[in-house]
């Protein structure tokens, strides 16, 4: 079976002489697996993410999803994905049901209604299923955001800062959930995220971005280990500031 | 219901939803062709007391005229407003990132202009019969030719703004509310072609619009159905629609290498 998602010598500049943004990228992440994908601002994180979604179009390079070419064939293989991030909002105007029915609607999804009453109970949102999505907290945000993410049962999800300007306890609910639907459904997870904590406990894998390139990768005990650091924060320190030699 | 079908209805749910919890908006659909309609039909009943003898033939050719063109406006601004909105509401990745096909993403918002310009004119001409005594179906059944020629018209505008849209952002979006109405000296709408400047016809006679109007003339002042201008007013739509979608996926491929889609309402 192929890989969730297989990247070859991807590359991304915006402009002919502008330094390459995404630099020459490489990695197979298996189905079933949830690897991280960590790096400062700029480090071309979202660039990549964009790639992978098909918003974006590579300068060199080639991107298999879910055995789906994205440059030939990328609608097969998007009814089979999905994506989440605070940063692209749903229509605020229009109630939970509303938007996620919306989606149901996009990836083709049977049953609808029970899917949503499905997720509704999952992710608790049955109390506020009927209010604009814009009045919602930043909590109860997040899960809509991820219900929205998980109305087609995708087989790889992208997570661009699931947990981002979330407290601690909505936090850890989001990453425990996240957990135990990856472990029943099965699916593929690439995460970007700042937060190593939360990278140490979801991922099996982390790709280390700088400038574009993929600086390190392994697991985050491994890479730890190699760092001869006591967390994955320190590690992406050491690595953003340069002051190892990755 | 096919999955494309399924997706072109969930976009036309989207918006649907959104006037349903939005009655201002609805308002605002309605609000500009009944303010032309009243203005106009008070131009037309002072032109009457004037000119009594060839006031209710004047009377139909403005009102007919101000009906009819604003079914072009409310169809290019229902199909250009309906992409701004998912602009406006930050949805744009979403909805890129989803199944739906740009093809089935256009089809969508020609449903939409579809249903916003019906909400608009079809009070408009009830208002029109109620006030001023003007009944567009006098027309016949050409009538539906013609609403159908301009609708198709304002979605061939609305690409060509949409693909602007694409390619110069936010910038582009006033576009939006005034494109048509530059076209307005050009499309005959409240006189015959002849009365431009004969350098300037041919730049009219390009517009299906000038076509639909010519047809209108002829159908209330000479009672007959001009089947040449409403071939041409259709075979110019069918060039237009194709050229402007052209450039409509042309500029969305740009968009995705500029990586314009990831900041486009910025």
């Amino acid at each position: 079976m192929a890989p969730a998602l297989l990247v070859e010598g991807l590359r991304k500049r915006y402009r002919d002489d502008a330094p390459f943004a995404v630099d020459g990228l490489n990695f197979s992440l298996p189905r079933g697996q949830t690897w991280g994908l960590l790096g400062g601002n700029g480090a071309g994180k979202t660039t990549t993410i964009a790639m992978l979604l098909g918003l974006l179009v590579p300068t060199e390079g080639r991107i298999t999803a879910l055995g789906h070419d994205m440059a030939t064939d990328r609608f097969a293989a998007l009814s089979q994905m999905n994506f989440s991030s605070p940063y692209i909002a749903l229509p605020h105007r229009l109630s939970v049901a509303e938007n996620l029915r919306i989606y149901a609607h996009l990836y083709n999804v049977p049953k609808a209604s029970q899917r949503i009453a499905e997720l509704a109970e999952s992710l608790q949102l049955t109390d506020f299923i009927d209010r604009p999505a814009g009045e919602l907290s930043a909590g109860q945000k997040t899960r809509v955001a991820l219900a929205k993410a998980l109305i087609n049962r995708p087989a790889l999800l992208l997570l661009d800062e699931p947990t981002a300007s979330l407290d601690p306890d909505t936090g850890d609910w989001v990453r425990s959930w996240l957990e135990r639907y990856q472990a029943q459904s099965g699916c593929a997870i690439l995460l970007a995220s700042h937060n190593m904590a939360e990278v140490e406990r979801l991922c099996g894998h982390v790709l280390m971005l700088k400038q574009g390139q993929v600086v390190d990768r392994g697991a985050p005990a491994e890479l730890i280990a190699r760092f001869g650091r006591d967390d994955l924060e320190q590690v992406f320190l050491d690595i953003a500031r340069g002051t190892v030699a990755a | 219901m096919s999955p494309a079908l399924r997706r072109v209805w969930g976009l036309v749910y989207r918006h649907l939803a959104l006037y349903r919890r939005s009655p201002p908006r609805v308002i605002e659909l309605m609000y500009w062709p009944i303010l032309q309609m009243v203005v106009w039909g008070f131009i037309t009943a002072y032109l009457a007391g004037v000119q009594n003898n060839v006031a209710s033939v004047g009377a139909g050719i403005l009102l007919g005229g101000v009906l009819l063109w604003e079914a072009a406006l409310r169809s290019q601004m229902g199909f250009s407003i309906s992409f701004l909105e998912e602009i406006w509401s930050r949805n744009l990745g979403h909805i890129f990132v989803s199944p739906l096909r740009p093809h089935e993403l256009v089809a969508g918002l020609m449903v939409m202009s579809v249903l916003r310009a019906a909400i608009g004119v079809v009070p408009a001409m009830l208002l029109a019969w109620l006030l001023y005594a003007f009944n567009i179906l006098t027309m016949g059944p050409a009538l539906v030719g013609f609403f159908a020629a301009l609708i198709m018209m304002g979605w061939a505008v609305a690409l060509g703004v949409t693909s602007l849209i694409l390619r110069y952002g936010a910038g582009a979006e006033a576009l939006a509310w005034s494109v048509l109405f530059g076209i307005t000296p050009f499309a005959a709408v409240f006189y015959p072609v002849s009365v431009l400047p004969p350098w300037l016809q041919p730049v009219a006679l390009a517009l299906p619009a000038a076509h639909v109007f010519e047809g209108m003339r002829a159908a209330l002042v000479e009672q007959r159905f001009a089947a040449g201008h409403m071939a041409a007013a259709f075979a110019l739509n069918a060039l237009w629609l194709a050229a402007m979608y052209w450039l409509f996926m042309r500029q969305f491929q740009s968009a995705r290498v500029r990586g314009a889609l990831l900041n486009i309402g910025e």
